[in-house]
Parts: structure tokens; C-alpha cells; sequence
């Protein structure tokens, strides 16, 4: 360990190119870290109460979002949604709306959201709105921390996991073109900017949350160019925290130990299409995409989703969704707005509902309606 | 007396019937590999042998050689061989880092035109995972898709990998997956794919399996985004069937399912070519610490094997040896080591010889 940092720090002074190279990086990294501490910058108040943007998209979208307001209504949370309704499918979306919504989260810097369901045909712009959402916002990590549930045992209990995936260029580069009729092209792009830039967020995060290991997933092997840029940008990062440890791993044998050993994993770090891959992966072992909050961060504003997302539209209109996701990144979302005290009231309560198991909803293996959850969650709460 | 008559005619023509097929001998290129894979070879064709399979052995290496022209390719002993038998069966090949050349297995599938993986995963009796009740397929288009090898670095810091689909090979690899799943009695096709995401590229993908499935009626078809899979994957994967992809997400995903039913160690694994050809293969890599010490596990190479004896038509001598090797697992008394026994490679080989022999 002291043998690696001595060697970390001796490379690079010995490497009078890359410790040049390093200096703009240690300028930017600014930028990046203030995206973790809200309270340097707080987000628009008015009389004391946060506003937040609220997109509740599309399938169980907004039946999640009925749950939250209620269950922060019962909670007292001093937070006031402002509500846009951006759907792809349902005609509702339209320039000025993104527009409109891009604004308020520029305003309010904080937003809770559903997933705005992509269609497979597309008219014109290949980017889906949820692609160009993210694009504009710059909100280029994406972070589902993976954790057991309480009282609900699965094939692996005891899981803790942090899955960081880039989420701004990658495969979802949106760039395709049909050379000839019968041969599509689709560009995967990676920079070393970006590729830098989320090893950072990742290392960063890790150094902030006390984790010892940061994974890096790729398919170098294949991919020589852009995975192996990735992997450079990674590995260059890892020099500068001596503390953490760095491995690396191919993305078929990652899922493959996931599914084997999962606990030898602790951070993970990856670009887009595997990031997507893992993080399903990953909510499926602790009790799938109804149970896995995430979150969204760019350098200044922070948007608080499920962890595996999935308009789930053949729930509709049968009360059938699960909550929990969506009620602990809402949590996860107190507590980035410092409000530590409702933040811990709402996840007890959910997790105390989860751990007693007597109301369940069915992808939990019980037969409660999301109302009759979150009445439970409601009651709950240690107000 | 007339019935006796019969009863001569029908005996004969079973012998005859039975006579005819013993010399209908086919013959099979065998590569056995690196690392442990000569033993796995000779644990094999020693079951094989037990078994009476008709089947005879051409052993060949295809270590690249560098042509003329300083293109690499596989030897031409070894080319000729595969193209007059058709039916290949491979070890591990290891592929060294500063050899010069490329990946065997890619110089294989070029050569070959090696279109199609397919990984049947099933769970087994007596290797223990927490996944039960694993019984499906993944097909995976094996030439293009991401692994085009087409890469460019644009300007310093900027590099911009090709995904490369083409109808004409997802309507090969969609054909293929149908007529396997009707070949083997399968009731449904899933095809994999993120088309609300890569929408021209997946989406030709996904128009195509369409176009086929109209041909192929009686096969249930189904369409799932890959995420989608995986989640439910984890969670129940007795939901699944025949899976059919392109490149990448068939690579990550017959991988997954490996880890379902136990690892590499006993997956076993085809590659479908044009003209006819196809090489079974184990797909563990090669294992140089345990090379030479008879402690390997020939399950993946036997296990493939026996893939390789369906897809001739031998079904019979399929059932015996597969039976076998399952019981054999099933007993876990005579283990290797990774199977979490102690014995050794020749002794796991032995009980599973003795098993077959003790079923005729």
C-alpha cells in the first residue's frame, strides 16, 4: 500500500509530461466536486421551502409521484414540486416544453423524475428526449448504489454496491447513418475528457463515501481504441488516489461474477451501454427495478430517479407499482437538500414496512396495491 | 410358420440396419488446444470411445502461420481438414499478447465464416448454484455488431468505434435461431436488443427477426429490450427460451447464463459457419497453472461434444454419454476440483466411461 503511493507520487513527479498534463485536470476537478456539496451553493428557496422540479414521464411515472407528494405531505417536507409533463409518447412533448423544463431545473438545480418512455420509431432527431435532457444538463454520471433491503432475503442478501456509469456519450452517441441500404453504422464515442471526467466523479466519490475498491468495466480487449482510452483515463485517475484500490475487469466476466460472487465488487465505474447493463443486473439481485433508487449528477444540477429505469407501462392503472425506489431516491434527495431529519424519517419508514413484510406489492412476492404501501410507509413515519 | 418368416426378416434388416451404421463412420477434426487442453481432448475420445460413437478422430493444430502475402492464417492441413469434414470439435487456445497476430478464435471465425454462437445453458443436477431450473439458448450473431474491429481516433482524445449491422446477417442469424428452435423443440424466440436507443441499427435488427418470424409460425416470437432481460434474468430466468442477439449483447449474455448454471467450466458452446461448418468448442480459457497435472475438467469440451453429436443426428449416443456425465455430477463422488471434489481428471473420466459402458 505505502510501496503504491510512494510509486503514485513518484511517477508523477518523474513524469514531467503527465504532471503537465495533470495540472488543467486538478483546475476542472473543481467544478465536479462541487456537484456532492449543495450547501456551497443552495438551490432557489422560497419562504424556506426548497422548490424542485418534478417530470413525473411516462407508464407508473406519475403513480410513483402521487406516492411521493403524499408521503411528503404527511411527512411535513418543506419542499414544493413544480410539475411538467414531458411525455415522448403521448404527444406531449414539444421544443418549448423540453425548454420550459430545462429552465425550472436551472432554477431550482434539484429534480425528482420518471422515465420519459423512448419509442422505437422516431421522427427526424434520433436523440429521445430523455438522451437530450441529459445532454443539455450535462448530467454525465449516473450513480445507483445497490443495497440489500431488510427483511427481504434474494439469492444474494447483504449486497453493497455503487454502480458510477458515464451517461453522456458512449454508445448512446445517437449517431447512426444507413451507408448504403441494408448497412447501418452506429458511432460509439468515447473522449478522454469525459472518460476522465467520471474516473474522477468515481475516485471522488469513493474517497468521500469510505469505500476501499473502484472497478473499472470494459471490453479492451475488443474494443482497443475506445474502451482502451477509457481504461488510460481511468488508470491515470487511480494514480492520483493512492488510498483506493484500482482493478480492472471485462464486462462478460463482471456479469458473470455478479451473478457467482457479487461481494467482491464495491464501486464500479463504466461507460454507457454497460452502465445500462449492470445497473439492471444489479436491481435484479436485490429485488429488482422497483427497490433501486439512483441519481444523476452534472457539475451543478442533481436529478433523483429510480435506479433501473423502466416506464413499466403494462402496470398502468392497476396499482400495482412498487414505491420503494422512488420513495428512498426521494430520501436520497432530502438529504442532498440537507434536510437530513425528513430524509431519515421517509427511509425508516420504508424500510420498517419492508422489514415487518406484511404489506408487500407483487414484485415482492405480496399482494398489496402501491396505495396500500404507501399508506403503510405513511404510517409509519416517526413524525 | 409365416410369422416366423417375419420375425426373421424384420431381425435381419435391424442388423443390417444397425451393421450399416456402425460403418458409417464420420470423421471429425479435433484441435486440441493449449494448456489443459490435450488432456480434456484424450479424456473425450476416451468416453467417446467407451461409447461407441461412431466416430473418428483427425487431429489437427492451427497455430497461426503467416501466408503469403504476411497475412496470418490458419495452417492449410488444418483448413482442408475442416473443410472436407465439416464437424470440428476445439480446446482453449490461448492467444498471446505480443505474438503479433491475432485472436485465434477471430482468425477461426474469419476463415470459416463462423456466423452463429450458441450457448444452451442448463442447469445441472448436482453443481449447485443458486439459479435452478435454468434451460435456454442464446444465439449470438458472431461477425459484426460491435466487434467490428472498425476503430478510428478522430483527433488526440477522441476515438469513435463503428457498430456495424447489415440485413443480410441479421437475417441470417434470425433464420438460424428459428430453425434451431424448431430443430430442437423449442417453443419460443426472444429477440434481444436497445432499438429505443440505437434506433436505425437495432431497429434493422429488430424489422428483420420480424420479416423471419412470419416464416416460422409455429415458433412463439417475442421482442425484449437487453436491460429488460437482464433484470429478469437474475430473477427468474426459467421466463426464457431461445435468446437471439447481436454481437455484444450476445456475448455479455451467454456469459451471464454461464455464471447461472456454474461458469465456464461446464458451458458448452457451438459456432454455426456457412457451407455447412461447425466447431464445437469450450470456451474456459486454457489454465496454464493446473496444465499437464490431471486435474482439469473435461465437462465444457464433453459437454460441447455431445452438442456436436446432436447436431449430426446421433441423439442416441448423445443421450447416453450426456446421461452419464450428468449422473456422474449428480453422484459427487468423483469430483474435480472445481466441481468441489478431489479427484482427478482421469478418474472423473473413468467413472463416466463406466458409466456409459454399464448402459449398453
Amino acid at each position: 500500500m505505502m510501496a503504491a503511493a510512494l510509486r503514485g507520487s513518484l511517477v508523477t513527479l518523474a513524469k514531467g509530461l503527465s504532471g503537465a498534463r495533470l495540472q488543467p485536470l486538478c483546475a476542472r476537478s473543481l467544478s465536479v466536486t462541487s456537484s456532492q456539496n449543495v450547501s456551497e451553493s443552495p438551490p432557489a428557496r422560497a419562504d424556506s421551502t426548497f422548490k424542485v422540479t418534478m417530470v413525473p414521464g411516462d407508464g407508473v411515472g406519475p403513480e410513483l409521484m402521487t406516492a411521493v407528494k403524499e408521503v411528503f405531505k404527511a411527512a411535513d417536507v418543506p419542499v414544493e414540486f413544480e410539475e411538467f409533463h414531458l411525455s415522448e409518447v403521448q404527444n406531449m412533448a414539444s421544443e418549448e416544453k423540453l425548454e420550459e423544463v430545462l429552465s425550472s431545473m436551472k432554477n431550482n438545480r434539484v429534480a425528482i423524475k420518471g422515465k420519459i418512455h423512448t419509442p422505437m420509431e422516431y421522427k427526424g432527431e434520433l436523440a429521445s428526449y430523455e438522451m437530450r435532457l441529459r445532454r443539455k444538463l450535462d448530467l454525465f454520471a449516473n450513480v445507483v448504489h445497490v443495497n440489500s433491503l431488510p427483511g427481504y432475503s434474494t439469492r444474494h442478501n447483504n449486497l453493497d454496491l455503487v454502480i458510477i456509469r458515464e451517461q453522456t456519450e458512449g454508445e448512446y452517441s445517437s449517431l447512426e447513418h444507413e451507408s448504403v441500404s441494408g448497412v447501418v453504422e452506429c458511432l460509439k464515442i468515447i473522449t478522454r475528457e469525459k472518460s476522465r471526467r467520471i474516473a474522477k466523479f468515481a475516485f471522488d466519490y469513493a474517497t468521500k463515501k469510505g469505500r476501499s475498491k473502484v472497478t473499472a468495466v470494459h471490453k479492451a480487449n475488443i474494443m482497443k481504441l475506445g474502451d482502451g482510452l477509457f481504461l488510460q483515463s481511468c488508470a491515470e485517475l487511480a494514480e492520483l488516489y493512492p488510498k483506493i484500490k484500482y482493478e480492472t475487469i471485462i464486462i462478460d466476466n463482471c456479469c458473470m461474477q455478479l451473478v457467482q460472487n457479487p461481494y467482491q465488487f464495491d464501486v464500479l465505474v463504466m461507460p454507457n451501454l454497460y452502465g445500462n447493463i449492470i445497473d439492471n443486473l444489479a436491481a435484479g439481485l436485490v429485488g429488482g427495478a422497483g427497490v433501486v433508487p439512483g441519481e444523476s449528477y452534472s457539475a451543478e444540477y442533481a436529478v433523483f430517479e429510480t435506479g433501473a429505469r423502466h416506464p413499466f407501462a403494462q402496470a398502468v392503472g392497476r396499482n400495482i407499482a412498487n414505491p420503494t425506489a422512488m420513495l428512498l431516491s426521494a430520501s436520497n434527495m432530502l438529504r442532498h437538500l440537507n434536510l437530513e431529519y425528513h430524509s431519515n424519517m421517509v427511509s425508516e419508514a420504508v424500510k420498517k414496512v419492508i422489514k415487518q413484510g406484511k404489506v408487500r406489492t407483487s414484485d415482492l412476492g405480496g399482494y398489496a396495491t402501491s396505495e396500500e404501501f404507501t399508506r403503510a410507509v405513511i404510517s409509519n413515519l416517526a413524525v | 410358420f409365416g410369422g416366423k418368416t417375419w420375425y426373421i426378416k424384420v431381425s435381419f434388416t435391424c442388423l443390417k440396419s444397425k451393421y450399416l451404421e456402425e460403418l458409417n463412420i464420420q470423421t471429425v477434426t479435433l484441435i486440441p488446444g493449449d494448456g489443459i487442453g490435450p488432456e480434456i481432448s484424450t479424456a473425450v475420445m476416451k468416453i467417446f470411445e467407451a461409447a461407441k460413437a461412431p466416430i473418428q478422430w483427425e487431429e489437427r493444430n492451427v497455430t497461426a502461420i503467416k501466408g503469403p502475402g504476411g497475412r496470418w492464417m490458419i495452417p492449410p492441413e488444418a483448413k482442408e481438414s475442416m473443410n472436407k469434414n465439416k464437424i470440428g470439435l476445439k480446446g482453449p487456445l490461448k492467444t498471446p499478447i505480443a505474438a503479433g497476430h491475432p485472436s485465434m478464435n477471430l482468425l477461426l471465425r474469419k476463415t470459416f465464416d463462423l456466423y452463429a454462437n450458441v450457448r444452451p445453458c442448463v442447469s445441472i443436477e448436482g453443481f449447485k448454484t443458486p439459479y435452478t431450473d435454468v434451460d435456454l439458448v442464446t444465439i449470438r450473431e458472431n461477425t459484426e455488431g460491435e466487434y467490428s474491429g472498425i476503430e478510428h481516433l478522430i483527433v488526440d482524445g477522441v476515438v469513435q468505434s463503428i457498430k456495424l449491422i447489415t440485413e443480410e446477417a441479421s437475417r441470417r442469424i434470425a433464420e438460424y435461431a428459428f430453425e434451431y428452435a424448431r430443430n430442437n423443440q423449442r417453443t419460443s424466440v426472444t429477440a434481444v436488443h436497445k432499438a429505443n436507443i440505437m434506433r436505425m441499427s437495432d431497429g434493422l435488427f429488430l424489422r428483420k427477426c420480424r420479416e423471419v418470424a412470419e416464416n416460422y409460425k409455429d415458433v412463439k416470437f417475442t421482442e425484449m429490450y437487453l436491460d429488460t432481460v437482464c433484470l429478469n434474468m437474475v430473477q427468474d430466468p426459467s421466463h426464457f427460451d431461445v435468446l437471439v442477439m447481436p454481437n455484444l449483447y450476445g456475448d455479455i449474455l451467454s456469459d451471464l447464463c454461464a455464471g447461472l448454471i456454474g461458469g465456464l467450466g461446464v458451458t458448452p458452446s457451438g459456432n454455426i459457419g456457412a457451407n455447412g461448418v461447425a466447431i464445437f468448442e469450450s470456451v474456459h480459457g486454457t489454465a496454464p497453472d493446473i496444465a499437464g497435472k490431471d486435474l482439469a475438467n473435461p465437462t465444457a469440451l464433453l459437454l460441447s461434444a455431445v452438442m456436436m453429436l446432436r447436431h449430426m443426428g446421433l441423439h442416441g449416443h448423445a443421450k447416453k454419454i450426456e446421461t452419464a456425465c450428468f449422473d456422474t455430477i449428480r453422484d459427487e463422488k468423483v469430483l474435480t476440483k472445481d466441481l468441489g471434489g478431489n479427484a482427478k481428471c482421469s478418474e472423473f473420466t473413468a467413472d463416466i466411461c463406466r458409466r456409459v459402458q454399464d448402459m449398453d
